[in-house]
């Protein structure tokens, strides 16, 4: 058994917009995911964690480059062992509201991906329904009960208790919590690293809330516009980020602290993102960039390991860094 | 304090059929010019009908709000206001900018000629005035080429873009009073930090007086002068954004304190995380509305409903706890330095 039970290489993954123009939502990343880890995904919305996510999956055709689960390469798998990868890797999505059919009850929902993956007697498959049920916080009084009759927090929890219904090795959490309100997104978040010790999980936790991640995650990777330009422990990111625009989004967060006046200054970035479509050559980050020279207008610099688990793709990373 | 809106005892319900759902309960505050006052609370807790009550943006009969609620804006009573003073009340005086950009731009009209109608209406500026006007506001908030952007549709422009230009429509006339309800919350925290900036930069510019609802506790450490936490429709604790953050009081703010990750906590230590829900408003109340959900629950807490207590000018919370016989408890702070 290798280290890593997700790797991806050189991963694409373009959209033909029209017939000239190619939207690279994903562009040449490298990703590893540690066995029972937390990888966080963060960047700004239209940055490709989704799209990441969803290829990683298998959800979308890679345009190119290679993704292993558990050391076998996804795209040559067929058919059982193809089944067994779908059964292993899991998805929970963003929004609550439109992620589960309002016309199913909740046991239907959870049981769907059972019938698929796992021969079950009806009897043991509603003792699991009913187990899955109290594993994410809800009661076996949930089960004949309609989404649309639900709180978002408890449709959560039920696109939590469907992920985990076959016993998946790895779960995409792409965006789970953005639609709750505080006191509910700490007990989604507390669910989600309980069952990864119970369960030994692996989670690519994706999100634009950035305190949250820093939880959650043991390692964190930054993209923008398509690329990974930063990826190190959740520590390291937080505290010493290297890569320009890492910093710049990390001192964006507002912290929900009051120590005076004084705190309240802070350096901000300028601009927007600008689009993924044809994007120009060099450091994508470049035209945003206070440390930009030539060089950076020119090459596209690569994901190098700076530091001892430590990767940034700058040209400047080591001239920079505070 | 120099004020300019006064509000008391507002109460604001919504009659549906499966009954009348009280969602402001008696809301009473006060707001100085040029301050930022932030309102916050879970989903559900009536700071948004509290937020469109002060414009009379309900329309009866499916929403009423009450007659003996007090709303005076610059010493003047909004609730007896007529049609006409209403209109130019909501065109000169106060303006909301709303969570989601796109449902309250007009999508088929650029977004000059929407700034532009209201410079027509209520600053009676002819139409080469206003465009000229319209250009400086949006070069105000920021929006690159002004001149050319003045005649974008709202799709043409991002999500931040379009923030933006609400609030420049929002500014157009320079209310004394600007309301934003979850101004930020779609954005991403780069785009967010720079539309707090702009609202920052605003405010000092021309003494906009800014009501600020969000449910980012980050936010408000940043942005707000004085906070007041709603709780089924009522406030229960009020204060300076020192007071709130630092010598909170009500239980229900110490649960929202402490369910936000610090940037400095261990990682993947349990969160705090409140359980329950909070009361179903159509059912009276005449209890705390907090007792079903709080750790700190006494006997009398089930039975009465505790009065405002003062702690300081600016600092006031309803709690039983602030009885002179309650007994001491541990509060957030004392656990949190454990
Ligand atoms: N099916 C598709 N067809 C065309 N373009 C797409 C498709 N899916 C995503 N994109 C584009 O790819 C880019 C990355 O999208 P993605 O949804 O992965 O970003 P994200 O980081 O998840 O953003 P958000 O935070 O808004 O969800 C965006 O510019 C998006 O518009
Ligand atoms: N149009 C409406 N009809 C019926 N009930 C409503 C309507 N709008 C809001 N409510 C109810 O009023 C309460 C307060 O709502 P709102 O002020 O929108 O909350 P917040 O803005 O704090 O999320 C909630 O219980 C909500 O369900
Ligand atoms: S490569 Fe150049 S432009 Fe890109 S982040 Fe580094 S310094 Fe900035
Ligand atoms: S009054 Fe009682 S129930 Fe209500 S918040 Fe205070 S201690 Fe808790
Ligand atoms: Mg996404
Ligand atoms: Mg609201």
């Amino acid at each position: 058994m290798g280290e890593y039970l997700v790797e991806a290489k050189n991963l694409c993954k373009y959209f033909q917009v029209d017939r000239k123009r190619t939207l690279k939502a994903v562009d040449h990343v490298d990703i590893a995911i540690r066995r029972g880890e937390t990888l966080g995904l963060v960047g700004e919305s239209g940055c490709g964690k989704t799209t990441c996510g969803r290829t990683l999956l298998h959800l979308y055709d890679a345009t190119s480059g290679e993704i292993y689960f558990d050391g076998k390469e996804i795209s040559r798998l067929r058919g059982k062992e193809l089944l067994e990868f779908k059964h292993q890797a899991q998805i929970v999505f963003q929004d609550p509201y439109s992620s589960l059919d309002p016309r199913m009850t909740i046991s239907e929902i959870i049981a769907e991906g059972m019938d698929v993956h796992l021969k079950l007697s009806p009897k043991e498959k509603n003792e699991r329904i009913n187990e899955l049920l109290l594993a994410v916080g809800l009661t076996d009084q949930f089960a004949n009960r309609f989404a649309h009759e639900l709180s978002g927090g408890q449709r959560q929890r039920v696109g939590i208790a469907r992920a985990l219904a076959v016993d998946p090795s790895f779960i995409v959490c792409d965006e789970p919590i953005s639609a709750l309100d505080v006191s509910i997104q700490a007990q989604i978040v507390n669910l989600l690293i309980r069952l990864q010790r119970e369960r030994g999980l692996t989670y690519l936790f994706i999100s634009h809330d950035l305190s949250m991640v820093k939880h959650i995650s043991d390692r964190v990777g930054v993209m923008y516009l398509g690329s990974m330009v930063e990826l190190a422990s959740s520590e390291a990111i937080f505290s010493a980020p290297k890569h320009p625009y890492t910093q710049a989004l990390i001192s964006a967060i507002p912290v929900a602290d009051f120590d005076g006046e004084e705190s309240r200054k802070k350096e901000r970035l300028e601009g927007e993102v600008p689009s993924p479509i044809d994007p120009p050559p060099g450091c994508r980050f470049a035209p945003r960039c206070r440390y930009a020279t030539d060089i950076c207008h020119k090459e596209m610099p690569k994901l190098e390991e700076v530091e001892r688990g430590h990767l940034v793709a700058c040209h400047h990373c080591l001239n920079n860094h505070s | 304090m120099d004020r300019i809106l006064n509000v008391e005892n507002l109460q604001v319900s919504f009659h549906t059929y499966a009954g009348e759902v009280r969602a402001v309960r008696g809301v009473s505050f006060e707001l100085g010019r040029g301050e930022t006052l932030a309102f916050v609370g879970e989903s559900g807790c009536g700071k948004t009908a509290t937020a469109k009550a002060i414009m009379r943006l309900w329309k009866p009969p499916f929403v009423e709000i009450k007659s003996d609620s007090v709303v005076e804006y610059n010493g003047e009573d909004v609730m007896k206001m007529d049609k006409k003073r209403l209109q130019s009340l909501r065109g000169n005086d106060i303006s909301m900018i709303f969570q989601d950009p796109m449902t309250s731009l007009n999508p088929t009209m650029t977004v000059g000629k929407q700034i532009m109608e209201g410079l027509q209406l209520h600053r009676g500026l002819n139409k080469a005035q206003a465009r000229e006007e319209a250009i400086n506001m949006l070069r105000m908030v920021k929006i690159p080429v002004p001149e050319k952007n003045v005649d974008s549709y709202p799709h043409q422009l991002s999500g931040g873009m379009r923030q933006r230009v609400m609030i420049a429509m929002a500014l157009a006339c320079q209310p004394s009073i600007l309301i934003a309800d979850e101004p930020t919350t779609a954005l991403d925290v780069t785009i967010q930090a720079q539309v707090l900036d702009l609202l920052q930069e605003l405010k000092t510019q021309l003494n906009t007086a800014i009501i600020l609802v969000t449910h980012d506790l980050g936010v408000i450490a940043n942005f707000a002068d004085r906070v007041q936490v709603m709780y089924a429709g009522q406030v229960v604790e009020r204060g300076t954004t020192k007071e709130i953050f630092n010598e909170a009081k009500h239980p229900y703010t110490w649960a929202l304190l402490n369910s936000v990750p610090a940037l400095a906590t261990e990682n993947k230590q349990e969160l705090y995380a409140l359980k329950g829900t909070p009361p179903d408003l159509i059912l009276p109340l005449n209890h705390c509305p907090f007792a079903a959900r709080c750790e700190y629950c006494m006997g009398i807490c089930r039975e009465q409903m505790p009065e405002e207590t003062t702690l300081s000018g600016t600092h006031k919370v309803s709690c039983w706890l602030e009885h002179p016989n309650a007994p001491k408890v541990e509060s957030f702070y004392d656990r949190r330095k454990k």
